[in-house]
């Protein structure tokens, strides 16, 4: 590793040299920014920078750069803070002016009064790791993380429990050794990444017992049991770029002073919102933004930056693209028990994204109403199978008594002067899996309406309408949402799609799982791979296929225009948009079209026969 | 203490609180002025040193020798008047101290002073230090404006009854000595169009400039009304500072500044008594002596100077002079938030008589000074924490949704528009197709359903609103109400989403989900105070927008009926846990609903698709059918414009369509500034319009057209008329109503049976055809039953066979059962169960 560590190690080194040379010419500011973001650029090292998701807070060099993958969970108020002041030397009596920038406190002797004083403003971000990470996704992150040299004290102690639970990582610098494998994925059997990652959670662990002790400290999570480092983000640069639900990669400072928590005895504010605002600095450690990556997904496996090799990536990812497919095609029907037509429909729905928005309809949303799916666990295993493909999901089971009790819709706390998350809180193409079979018969009380006018709302608008209390404010998301459900769902969705086993295990459980253990890892790998980056082409279609779909259309409509409607025409277009990206193509051909129109077809007259079936019961 | 040589620093208040020179606005965060930071023990008390700057004999009016002890007369912005006899009162929100903070002056570059040095060489004019205000100038310029300043074009309901063209504020000043309410608003907007450079000055320095122009009118207060007796002494409280920022907009530069920001009010706190001036008394001697507090803080003096004991004083707290605080914390409102951000907060600090004046819910207009305090440090830390704590001190509140409750018209200060912003709109209104272009633009992913948008377009705008209550009517309701109805998945919804979004104050409701409390209001007990609340619901809210029902037709009776009074009247009464009154909801409705049996059966009436009380349908203006219209060339323009909005990208889109932030001011400035009334012609041409409906009708015997039917083509009139930003409604408007509310009659009142229009339907909700229908039926049975002779009973099931047999015509059971049920009303036969008797 190069010798020249400094900005990783001492970044406010960097800053405070780059002031000084400055004399107070306001473009040092600009500088710095360039500075980190030209270190990062180089091949390779971001990943040198440690990451807060991987490296529990303890092991961190407090004032070094670290990284952060999260979701913008609150924006609190912008804060005036001393961008530069002058600070006087007891013992000379000489004035020195210093740089307020990235830092929590000041030196001692702060010149209150002094004219040079500039004051600036910055804001506070309360970001939270992703919801919903999928434990793999979090596991090959941290792998491929550890595997370069983090500067920081982690790495001596990770290799002291190697030398007792592994014998691959004997080697006294395992990382220089294994770095080439860094730049492909390299798969490892499950088991072994499972050990691993017990490994990994030991010390992760025990960073969060003390916030288990101080059970008062409510971290605020969007999702119940979620856990890992929260983190104040003070920003900056570039405010009004960054939203609500964003999910970024934040490279900056970590500060951990523990006078954070000491000071501001005497405020005006309530306990609540000190608690919330400043909580102690080992718990929720404060990182001052330097640079922030928007994430378009946070799948590991994919290369993160929009740069050349991504592209190179994409291409070379094309040509497997259909063998691909029909692989996990296939895998799918397996896991629905035979039924090829879910399966096909699955897999559209989990590369289906919002794209665009037309007023206030979103485009290319495709919630996926399983329905008829069979009882006792089958879809707590589906879920399993799903979370291990998608790097976000979530599975809410709408029993009565989550439905009434859990809070799906953030909320403002005016005491605390925060917005307290609800499930509904997501990072964008996060798999909302809601298990509607868990539902009985019963009351539902209010706040159970209002969690289900809000499903309901998240599905037909992909928004959610945050509680401020007063007013409602109206997020836009992008979920995917698939409901399984016994009949058809309550909830609204784009297509529903009857599961007509053609197995019938005797026992599910087995079965499932042997599916399961039958795909190597690296076939999985494929898959997650896949359905990622399927999300992400681009889309077109040539005016002479438009020409035939209206055709087609105004045809199909002459025959019996009550059969198909401006609805069917929506949806076969995400069908057909979704068809071809799965495929990896990128535009809409006939045969597209054709297909599209054909398994559309396969999946109305399977609901016409549910319909006609469910007529004839008495 | 009275003496000025023993307290220096009491002269140079003004010096420390202002920034050094008005241009270097970015240093302005050290400035100590709210500061409650004792003295830094690193700063050497050098001050004494300092020169000062101004000459206090130049404030010193020989009037002054006469002040309370307590006010301190060195300072030459101290509360002193001409009239000792009212006392003067301390103005926490000009800044928590009135006092200089003793320290450090010395940091003080001599160029600073060298400039002032040299303009006061000049032209013999002090000012205050770090300022530009020469306080005698200054003091001058507004005794002026008061006496001068005449705004003939006032319409602020604050001015209602003022002769507007006498000067403004010297009938305020008479108004005060009157009524005896010592404050005088001031439109900051008044002094700027009056004096540009005060306007500046009071912007910039509002903590030294306020206190001058108080001194200022109570000088020509007691000149002119030297009798009144005022609690205390006039304070000033300037407002509307055009300065107006968003919150979000607030940066280090306005610190110390006046700004006026909006918001809403989300918490206050309980009432703080803050300490002013604290009372000692000496235990050994009972020498008493009072210490005003310092920036925060009160020095307890360590030696009586009486008998010089040390440590012999002690505070007594009845004798202290406490003022009352309240911390307000303010939301910034929805409607300035970019999308996808969390509203910002500002804590507020309110001082003395405004304190409690606001409740949380409230949305206000504040005129304050932005503050900035350090973090305090804590004496066993060297490090600070190197934020500021910021805050607003309020100097003037004004509630914005207050006006509705005077119901006065639209709030017209809310939106303002730039010049150009106006020339574009009027260039828009300018072009002969812009109605067409208007409701294009509405909702474009939404295909075709032209009329529908043009009669959503001519809602959003809403007729003139008129007032009868002269001749006892009351207010005509100036709001179009719609009804959409039709298929399910026409994309109603999502019209309605639509406009829910565009329009400022819209509500967007489900018929499913909603009570009737939540639609007009509800009581409710606030946990912490006990006290009985009265929370508004949908349709209060929307007062003024559009109340969006999606679902009306599951909604559940009790809750539709609340509609009848707020779709005519427009006010709303209620009536509960012991508070009654009328809440203005003059609100737009846009309803959907869904035909009962799920698919649009075009063989029934509208009624007797969505079964709604025709009571409630009577009072839409225009009531829409979405039904899929089934013919080819419509199917292949909808596919085509399905399929462009599905690879279309977006800048292809915006090119076709005007933005939605156009169509958004232009709506509210139409419906804000473009009043019309009829004309001449038009008037004509409405008469001739209802004679010729009514006309239509009477030749079939049914009558086709009702007042209220009047009504609304003059109100769609109106709103075409302010389409097209026209102050006349001309006959183009009157031949649009009319072909508008053709259209939608056509699609609703046409009689499925005849094909005739008959809007019969909608008022009494059967059609005339029907009901002669229904009587021929019930004589046919009549005959029949009359002819079998004498059987007292009949078997039911026999006897609809019977009168199914004889009849040319198809008889259902419904038709048979409506029959039976009219010879019932006629006493003529009872039907018990299964069989029917006659009487």
């Amino acid at each position: 590793m190069p010798s020249s560590h400094d900005w990783i190690n001492k970044p406010l080194g960097v800053v405070e040299a780059m002031f000084a040379q400055s004399n107070s010419n306001p473009e040092w500011e600009a500088k710095v920014l360039e500075y980190f973001k030209g270190q990062l650029k180089e091949k390779e090292s971001h990943s040198w920078v440690p990451s807060l998701n991987d490296v529990p807070l303890h092991y961190l060099k407090p004032n070094s750069l670290v990284k952060f993958r999260c979701l913008v969970q609150d924006m609190f108020d912008p804060e005036f803070y001393m961008g530069v002041y002058e600070t006087v030397d007891p013992s000379t009596k000489a004035n020195v002016l210093r740089c307020g920038k990235y830092k929590d406190v000041t030196e001692c002797g702060v010149d209150l009064n002094s004219r040079n004083t500039v004051t600036a403003e910055r804001q506070t971000f309360y970001c939270v790791p992703i919801p919903g990470e999928s434990p793999w996704a979090k596991e090959i992150s941290f792998l491929s993380a550890a595997r370069v040299v983090p500067s920081t004290s982690y790495v001596p102690s990770r290799q002291k429990r190697s030398y007792e639970e592994d014998d691959d990582d004997m080697d006294t610098q395992p990382q220089k050794q294994r770095e080439p494998h860094t730049e492909t994925p390299q798969i490892q059997p499950h088991g072994n990444g499972d050990s691993k990652r017990q490994e990994t959670e030991a010390p992760s662990s025990q960073t969060t017992t003390p916030s288990d002790c101080s059970s008062h400290l409510d971290l605020n999570f969007p999702l119940p049991g979620e856990r890992g480092p929260a983190c104040l983000v003070k920003v900056y640069e570039g405010l009004d770029s960054f939203k609500l639900n964003d999910t970024l990669e934040i490279y900056g400072i970590l500060s951990v002073n523990p006078v954070l928590t000491v000071l501001g005895e005497e405020n005006m504010e309530t306990p609540e919102e000190q608690r919330a605002h400043d909580p102690p600095a080992s718990l929720v450690p404060r990182l001052h933004m330097l640079y922030a990556r928007p994430l378009q997904h946070n799948n590991p496996l994919l290369p993160s930056a929009p740069t050349e090799d991504q592209s190179a990536f994409v291409s070379s990812f094309l040509v497997e693209m259909a063998s691909v497919r029909a692989e996990l095609l296939a895998y799918l029907t397996h896991v629905l028990l035979g039924d090829g037509l879910a399966a096909e429909y699955l897999l559209l729905h989990l590369i289906s994204d919002v794209y665009t928005r037309r007023d206030v309809l979103p485009l290319g949303k495709f919630t996926l109403n399983l329905s008829g799916c069979p009882l006792n666990s089958y879809t707590e295993r589906l879920y399993q199978i799903v979370q291990q493909l998608v790097p976000c999901s979530y599975r809410l089971s709408m029993s009565l008594h989550t439905m009434n009790s859990m809070r799906l819709v953030p909320k403002k706390d005016y005491v605390a002067n925060r917005l307290v998350s609800g499930a509904l809180q997501l990072a964008r193409n996060t798999s909302l899996f809601l298990d509607e079979t868990q539902l009985e018969q019963g009351q539902l009380d209010s706040s159970g309406v209002r969690n289900i006018t809000a499903l309901g709302n998240l599905i037909s608008w992909q928004k959610v309408d945050y509680d401020f209390s007063y007013h409602q404010m109206e997020f836009p998301c992008n979920i995917n949402v698939l409901v399984t459900s016994e009949g058809r769902s309550l909830l609204p969705s784009d297509c529903q799609v009857p599961l007509q086993p053609q197995v019938t295990p005797p026992n599910m459980e087995e079965y499932l799982t042997t599916i399961h253990m039958a795909q190597f890892t690296s076939q999985i790998n494929k898959f997650r791979v896949y359905l990622s980056l399927a999300r992400t082409l681009d889309y077109s279609i040539s005016d002479e296929v438009t020409k035939a779909v209206e055709d087609d259309f105004v045809d199909m409509r002459k025959d019996d225009p009550q059969s198909v409607t401006a609805e069917d025409l929506h949806r076969m277009l995400v069908v057909a948009r979704l068809l071809s990206l799965s495929l990896g193509q990128t535009t809409l051909s006939r045969d597209g079209w054709m297909r599209a129109k054909h398994i559309d077809m396969l999946r109305r007259s399977r609901t016409e026969q549910q319909k006609s079936l469910n007529g004839n019961e008495p | 203490m009275s003496s000025p040589t023993s307290t220096p620093g009491r002269r140079k208040r003004n010096r420390d609180d202002i920034p050094a020179t008005p241009k270097s606005t970015r240093r302005r965060g050290q400035d100590s002025s709210n500061g409650d930071l004792p003295a830094m023990p690193t700063s050497p008390a050098t001050d004494i040193a300092s020169p000062a700057v101004h000459d206090t004999s130049l404030f010193s009016s020989p009037r002054r020798s006469v002040l309370p002890s307590e006010v301190d007369m060195s300072s030459p912005l101290m509360y002193g008047t001409p009239s000792s006899r009212v006392e003067a009162r301390q103005r926490p929100d000009l800044g928590s101290i009135r006092k200089a903070p003793q320290v450090d002056l010395h940091s003080e570059p001599p160029s600073a002073d060298g400039a002032v040095a040299s303009e006061q060489a000049l032209g013999q004019k002090l000012v205050i230090w770090g300022t530009d205000v020469n306080v005698g100038t200054c003091k001058e310029k507004f005794q002026r404006f008061l006496q001068r300043f005449i705004d003939p074009t006032s319409n602020e309901d604050e001015n209602a009854g003022l002769d507007l063209n006498e000067p403004l504020y010297m009938q305020k000043l008479e108004e005060i000595s009157v009524v005896g309410e010592p404050v005088l608003n001031v439109n900051c907007s008044h002094v700027q169009s009056f004096d540009a450079d005060l306007y500046r000055q009071l912007i910039s320095y509002p903590q030294e400039v306020i206190p001058t122009f108080d001194m200022a009118v109570n000088e020509l207060f007691f000149e002119r009304f030297p009798d009144s007796i005022l609690e205390h002494q006039i304070q000033v409280r300037p407002y509307n500072a055009l300065k107006t920022r968003n919150m979000r907009s607030l940066n280090p530069e306005d610190i110390d500044q006046m700004i006026t920001i909006s918001g809403m009010v989300i918490r206050t706190s309980q009432l703080i008594p803050e300490m002013q001036e604290a009372f000692f008394q000496c235990q050994v001697c009972a020498f008493s002596t009072r210490v005003e507090v310092d920036r925060g803080r009160i020095a307890e003096p360590a030696v009586c100077r009486n008998c010089n004991t040390t440590h012999s004083l002690a505070l007594i707290h009845n004798r202290s002079a406490f003022s009352d605080k309240q911390m307000i914390k303010v939301q910034e409102s929805p409607d300035d938030m970019p999308a996808g951000q969390t509203p910002h907060t500002t804590i507020v600090y309110a001082h003395n008589d405004l304190v409690d004046k606001v409740q949380p819910g409230d949305r206000i207009n504040i005129t304050g000074i932005y503050r900035a305090v350090p973090m305090r440090e804590n004496p066993r830390q060297s490090n600070v924490k190197s934020v500021y704590k910021t805050h607003i001190d309020v100097i003037h509140f004004r509630k914005t949704d207050e006006k509705r409750l005077h119901g006065l018209d639209e709030d017209s200060d809310q939106k303002l528009f730039t010049e150009e912003r106006v020339q574009i709109l009027k260039e828009l209104a300018s072009k002969p197709d812009v109605y067409d272009r208007l409701s294009s633009a509405l909702a474009p992913s939404i295909y075709e359903h032209e009329d529908i948008k043009k009669g959503i377009l001519l809602q959003l705008f809403g007729g003139t609103r008129k007032d009868f209550s002269q001749t006892g009517r009351g207010n005509f309701r100036a709001e179009v109400n719609i009804l959409l109805c039709g298929d399910p998945g026409t994309s109603k919804s999502q019209l309605l989403q639509y406009v829910f979004n565009l329009v400022p104050r819209g509500q967007y409701t489900s018929g499913k989900g909603s009570s009737a409390v939540g639609l007009t209001a509800y009581v409710m007990k606030d946990p912490e105070t006990k006290q009985l609340v009265l929370q508004t619901g949908a349709l209060v809210l929307s007062d003024n927008g559009i109340c969006c029902i999606d679902e009306f037709d599951k909604m559940s009776d009790s809750t539709r009926s609340v509609l009848h009074e707020v779709m005519e009247q427009q006010t709303l009464s209620i009536a509960k846990a012991g508070i009654i009154c009328q809440l203005n909801a003059r609100t737009s409705v846009l309803a959907a609903a869904n035909p009962v049996e799920s698919q649009w059966n075009p063989k029934k009436t509208t009624i007797e698709n969505i079964q709604l009380p025709h009571t409630l349908l009577s009072r839409f203006d225009l009531i829409f059918l979405m039904l899929d219209p089934q013919d080819e060339a419509y199917d292949r323009r909808l596919a085509h414009h399905l399929v462009a909005l599905y690879y279309q990208s977006e800048e292809q889109i915006e090119e076709e369509f005007l933005d939605m932030a156009v169509l958004k001011d232009y709506i509210a400035y139409a419906r804000t500034y473009i009043n019309p009334r009829l004309n001449e012609e038009a008037s004509q041409a409405l008469i001739e319009a209802y004679v010729d409906m009514r006309k239509i009708g009477s030749g079939r015997g049914m009558v086709s057209a009702y007042p209220r039917q009047l009504e609304s083509l003059i109100r769609l009139a109106e709103a075409h008329a302010k389409v097209r930003f026209s102050d006349k409604v001309e006959t183009i408007d009157v031949e649009e109503a009319k072909r508008l509310q053709r259209e939608a009659l056509k699609q609703s009142a046409t009689d499925p049976r005849t094909g005739f229009v008959d809007i019969s339907i909608l008022t009494t909700g059967m059609s005339a055809t029907a009901r002669k229908r229904k009587e021929e039926v019930a004589q046919a049975l009549k005959k029949m039953i009359q002819s079998k002779g004498k059987t007292p009973a009949m078997k039911y099931q026999q006897l609809f066979d019977d009168l199914r047999g004889q009849s040319e015509a198809a008889i259902t059971k419904d038709m048979f059962e409506e029959a039976l049920r009219a010879l019932a009303d006629e006493d003529y036969l009872t039907v018990t169960g299964k069989t029917v008797r006659l009487l």
